[in-house]
């Protein structure tokens, strides 16, 4: 994208005063996600993501989406299992980290159904957004360099003008549209976010439209009695919406842990596109909102116990690592 | 005492990594080696997690390497641009990776299995793993060794060993002084010749030959001159992986 045009996209679009941002999922996912847009996804894959949204798009049907898998796991496999995206651009995906491959993920690439469009490295993918965020079209680094990761990725190597050293050049990537979830925000947008920010920094300003999703509504006294605690302002967000749990089966840093006894269910469902179509009725398309899909996996006390295994108060059981 | 040989690589691993150094830990065996190595020899070993958790002390294995237990009691909860911009700038020394394929200069394939327009087994791609490899000071590489994966032409080249040889890295625009430092398998403990960066044999494990080695890999392996036994695990070792570190087994198994 040319940075000119990069800029009016921000002049025109986001709105430097304060405004209302306030609606409901599917109102932001209806007003802010089109069909065939590159879009990527906030936190870590399974860490502090937003499950909510990724369910309102299965239920409102998106489709043809490419996604910046920026290190993609549990978010990229629903999304690809569920055919909405059909294009990844692949820094990390098709995996579940501890818990091995993700079977749907792996069937959907390997049978071509999927294209992965793009290779890149995680930081590849951090300083391109951190381009973005400057208004910059490229930065420079010194990652990807003489590997084939660089030559299927979208960077170029240039000679720097001061040393003569070859050098990665990230071009900025504007998602057309982000989901980040956080602890807490105002109905303006501005954000707080414990423990570690992952991408979400440069990505929320990287983003064309940014949908934030939010365990908890604020006062803006309170954002105002803490300014150091924002780390998304008000004018990076498009949309603002409160969704209690809103990284379920995801890990939620603080709050609860991820659920593993779900997780194990996915990731055995997920083995057949049957199973991957018996999840999502149940889960996805069988209710109407977020709060409907937790009681189902288990409601207060489930989510109590999460918080407890959050705070280390209970061990860990994980179904899939169980042997024999 | 009976061990296995995931705990082996855990104790091998954790015995490069040295106190007051600063690593960068993937998920599964990374972790456990770098538990281990704070428990005994390393307790200033400064750990580097790639979503921004800095110097946690780590209660439990983490199932991502950016869920809560990365920044536990950690001194910072920073974010990815923070952290590999410290590797970018030399402050991290050790870095571990993983991979499907390895070649004799140690560049590692974590992309595909097979064709890469129609491959056989896609794998999950870089990830951080470029990162790590182009950015820390040394890195370890964690995996199994047979011919498949010791091969002479990888696949695909997520990763950067020494790429083509001698000054190849440097050549490329990589940073000075940087690349693989050791290779830890279920059969022995490689490393890289200073001459010619290719692969040599440094130390076999208890009752595994060298030959068995060379028959596991697919190109030539430099293995000249004396080569050792690996020590065994320490009954505290053991104790440490067993009790402590992954008392249910999730990595090292039951």
């Amino acid at each position: 994208m040319h940075p000119d045009d990069a800029r009016r996209w921000m002049m025109e679009n986001k709105p430097r005063g304060l405004v209302d941002k306030r609606m409901n999922m599917s109102e932001a996912v209806a007003k802010f996600t089109r069909d065939g847009d590159y879009f990527a996804m906030g936190g870590f894959g399974h860490v502090r993501f937003s499950m909510a949204g990724i369910y309102e798009m299965i239920r409102q049907r998106r489709k043809s989406l490419c996604m910046a898998a920026k290190t993609g796991v549990h978010d990229v496999d629903v999304l690809v299992a569920s055919g909405l995206v059909d294009r990844v651009e692949c820094a990390y995906a098709f995996g579940h980290e501890l818990r091995g491959l993700s079977p749907a993920g792996r069937r959907r690439v390997e049978s071509g159904q999927v294209k992965v469009v793009g290779e890149i490295s995680n930081a590849g993918f951090q300083w391109r957004f951190k381009a973005a965020a400057m208004g910059l079209p490229w930065m420079p680094a010194r990652v990807m360099l003489g590997t084939d990761t660089l030559r299927y990725s979208s960077s170029k190597v240039a000679e720097d003008p001061w040393t003569g050293l070859p050098i990665t050049l990230l071009p900025a990537c504007y998602p057309d549209f982000v989901f980040i979830h956080v602890h807490r925000c105002d109905r303006y947008g501005n954000c707080q976010i414990d423990g570690i920010t992952i991408e979400d920094v440069d990505l929320a300003r990287a983003a064309k439209r940014l949908i934030v999703t939010t365990e908890k509504m604020i006062d803006e006294e309170e954002v105002r009695a803490h300014p150091d605690r924002t780390v998304i302002p008000h004018f990076s967000v498009d949309a603002v919406v409160e969704v209690p749990y809103g990284s379920h089966p995801g890990n939620m840093p603080g709050l609860y842990y991820s659920d593993e006894e779900h997780m194990a269910e996915w990731l055995r469902l997920s083995r057949s596109d049957e199973g991957v179509e018996e999840y999502l009725d149940r889960y996805v398309r069988g209710v109407k909102e977020f709060s409907e899909y937790i009681e189902l996996v288990g409601g207060e006390e489930k989510m109590m116990y999460l918080r407890r295994l959050e705070h280390l108060e209970v061990p860990l059981d994980a179904p899939w690592a169980r042997r024999g | 005492m009976e061990y296995n040989t995931t705990e082996l690589m855990a104790c091998v691993a954790s015995r490069v990594l040295e106190d007051g150094k600063s690593v960068f830990v993937g998920t599964g065996l990374p972790i456990i080696a770098t538990m281990l190595a704070q428990r005994l020899h390393a307790p200033e070993l400064l750990i580097v997690f790639e979503a921004g958790g800095l110097g946690p002390k780590l209660p439990t294995i983490p199932i991502s390497v950016g869920d809560s237990r990365t920044f536990y009691k950690s001194v910072m909860a920073a974010s990815m641009d923070y952290v590999m911009g410290m590797a970018q700038q030399g402050l991290v020394d050790y870095g571990f990776l993983g991979a499907a394929q390895i070649d004799k200069y140690g560049n590692l394939n974590t992309t595909v299995i097979g064709d890469y327009g129609s491959p056989k087994v896609r794998l999950p791609g870089s990830g951080g793993a470029n990162d790590v490899g182009s950015l820390c000071t040394r890195t370890i590489i964690l995996m199994r060794h047979d011919r498949l994966r010791f091969m002479n032409k990888l696949d695909f080249l997520t990763t950067p060993g020494y790429l083509t040889g001698p000054g190849a890295r440097e050549e490329a625009g990589l940073p000075a002084d940087t690349g693989p430092y050791r290779v830890i398998t279920q059969l022995g403990v490689m490393g890289f010749d200073e001459e010619t960066k290719e692969m040599r044999l440094l130390s076999v494990h208890p009752g595994v030959t060298r030959e068995q080695v060379q028959e596991n890999t697919s190109f030539k392996l430099h293995m000249q001159g004396e080569i050792a036994v690996t020590d065994e695990p320490t009954p505290e070792e053991l104790r440490l992986l067993r009790e402590e570190i992954d008392p249910a087994g999730i990595v090292i198994g039951r």
